[in-house]
């Protein structure tokens, strides 16, 4: 565009450019955008007569809220509680451990590039991998039970911690850490003070962040076998025994709830 | 002391920060480093602890090359050089009895540091460094909670404390008022007389450095247009480090100190 005259521009009202200057292709593409919206909802079948039949079950499910039944299976709920609590606990600790080296190689800020890629390489197959296809595999190796749960959440805390440390590491004030390392600072001492104190607070959110994740998959590991309060669920729902899921699902969203509050209150101590 | 021989930095991106830059500091010199943004002084200072790595040339401080020196050898290199930085560069999370103990990372263990056991001659040297700034009882506040001038006093404390042999300093008072710019740069030059040291200081205000600094060296473009005492900065010096301008108001407040105040 060529120089444009102030007195030619006065008068004549502003508008932001348009993401897509050209309008035809702007328009056929939200046409195109809307066609393909309705197209795709048309394709989903809905057998309304099986929708009648299964809102009076959903029904049930939902009442059973009004009155769940902690007690009958009370000893079940309880070991499946206890288990899960123990794989997120022991998987949360040993995955934050695992990932905080490996979200400091993952940083091409501080990271040589041979390093850099095999970190990246383990995140991006850890995150490749959703957790109950691990679940399956792992429970296939090493059998039904916690184990396989705890190995699941393990490998991954990794994927999703490293990388997210890794990011913020990327992110952090280089020059606090450049003066470290020019006073002379060997490498851990240019971790421990020129780039953990950056990244602590974040850390810590994360971790607890995790924790909460972690608590909740547990719940979900228990379908594929792999141990924890999901198992008892799971027999809940095979019993039709909607009033003891109804007390498992209400323990799991008090206890979500309660690391929610926890970790709230830890952040703002650490910030 | 310090000698830089045919100094080159070239960037990846194919632009020459530094054209073969060939300069002498003798001990306990201090020396102003001026010239317009973009023209290589914090690029410079960084060559020499290697910040940044230079692409050609030599830096000798006393007869090592220290462009040639390995990890470990360049470690122990840069706890002979005290840096100052521009926005101060404290550690914010850091106390600031730990930020100015990180000048002694160079001299002890990991272990010491990571469990912040450093010896009590350092300690001491802390806690001396810090009173003779005047913030002897802010040791343990946390280095967020300083304002910009205490902060500086403190990277000044870190830098003063490795017990260097020469002192870089990026654009000290960048971010500082006028009046606390000038007690920086005065407790700068003090702190150097005091213990011998020699000084780079890159500095964008030129009249606090004719004030301060007993040598001006100019840089335009990566190379050095000017190299003398304050009084030899005339309106063309000026023109030549910074470009056409009207210098006269510049050069006038060398004389008049109170101006400079009431006019920044």
């Amino acid at each position: 565009m060529s120089h444009r005259e102030l007195d030619d521009m006065l008068g004549k009202g502003w508008r932001k450019p348009p993401f897509i200057a050209n309008p035809k292709l702007r328009w056929a593409l939200l046409a195109g955008f809307v066609a393909y919206l309705i197209a795709a909802f048309l394709t989903i079948e809905v057998d309304w007569a099986r929708v009648y039949a299964g809102l009076d079950r959903g029904w049930q499910f939902v009442l059973s809220f009004t009155r769940p039944d902690f007690v009958s299976r009370a000893s079940d709920i309880w070991e499946g509680l206890l288990e899960s609590i123990v794989m997120t606990v022991a998987a949360s600790v040993v995955g934050i451990a695992i990932s905080i080296p490996i979200g400091l190689g993952a940083a091409r800020n501080i990271a040589p590039m041979p390093v850099y890629l095999v970190c990246r390489g383990i995140v991006a197959v850890s995150r490749a991998l959703q957790e109950i296809i691990v679940a399956i595999l792992l429970v296939a190796i090493f059998g039904f039970g916690p184990l396989a749960g705890f190995l699941t959440l393990s490998f991954a805390t990794i994927g999703f911690l490293s990388k997210l440390l890794a990011e913020d590491i990327e992110s952090m004030d280089r020059v606090q850490a450049e003066a470290v390392k020019a006073s002379g600072a060997r490498w851990m001492q240019y971790i421990n003070y020129g780039v953990q104190p950056q990244i602590l607070p974040r850390l810590v959110g994360l971790s607890m962040y995790r924790i909460d994740i972690n608590f909740r998959e547990s719940a979900i590991l228990g379908l594929v076998g792999a141990g924890g309060i999901g198992a008892t669920l799971n027999t809940a729902f095979d019993r039709y025994e909607y009033d003891t899921a109804a007390a498992i699902l209400i323990l799991i969203i008090v206890i979500v709830m309660g690391l929610e509050y926890l970790s709230g209150v830890i952040r703002a101590r650490v910030q | 002391m310090l000698r830089l021989q045919k100094l080159t930095k070239t960037y990846k991106t194919g632009d020459q920060a530094l054209k073969a830059i060939d300069l002498e500091v003798p001990a306990g010199q201090v020396l102003a480093l001026i010239g317009p943004s973009g023209a290589g002084k914090s690029t410079m200072i960084r060559c020499i602890n290697r910040l940044v790595e230079p692409t050609t040339g030599e830096v000798l401080l006393g007869d090592t090359d220290l462009a040639k020196l390995g990890t470990s050898a360049l470690r122990k290199a840069r706890r002979s050089m005290g840096m100052i930085f521009q926005e101060y560069a404290l550690v914010e999370r850091l106390t600031v009895m730990e930020n100015v103990l990180s000048g002694r990372l160079g001299y002890v263990g990991f272990w010491r540091s990571f469990l912040r056991r450093f010896p009590q001659s350092d300690v001491d040297e802390a806690f001396r460094l810090l009173d003779r700034v005047g913030l002897l009882h802010m040791a343990d506040k946390r280095a967020d909670e300083l304002s910009g001038g205490q902060r500086q006093r403190v990277g000044i404390c870190r830098a003063l404390i490795q017990n260097p042999k020469l002192l870089l300093v990026d654009e000290p008072t960048a971010s500082l008022d006028p009046k606390t710019s000038r007690q920086i740069m005065r407790l700068i030059t003090e702190l150097c007389q005091e213990r011998g040291l020699a000084a780079i200081i890159n500095i964008h205000d030129v009249a606090l450095a004719q004030m301060f600094v007993p040598r001006i060296v100019g840089l335009r473009f990566g190379e050095i247009v000017f190299d003398g005492p304050p009084t030899g900065l005339t309106s063309d010096k000026l023109t030549e480090i910074y470009g056409e301008e009207d210098w006269e108001a510049t050069i006038e407040k060398v004389e008049d100190d109170e101006d400079i105040e009431a006019a920044e």
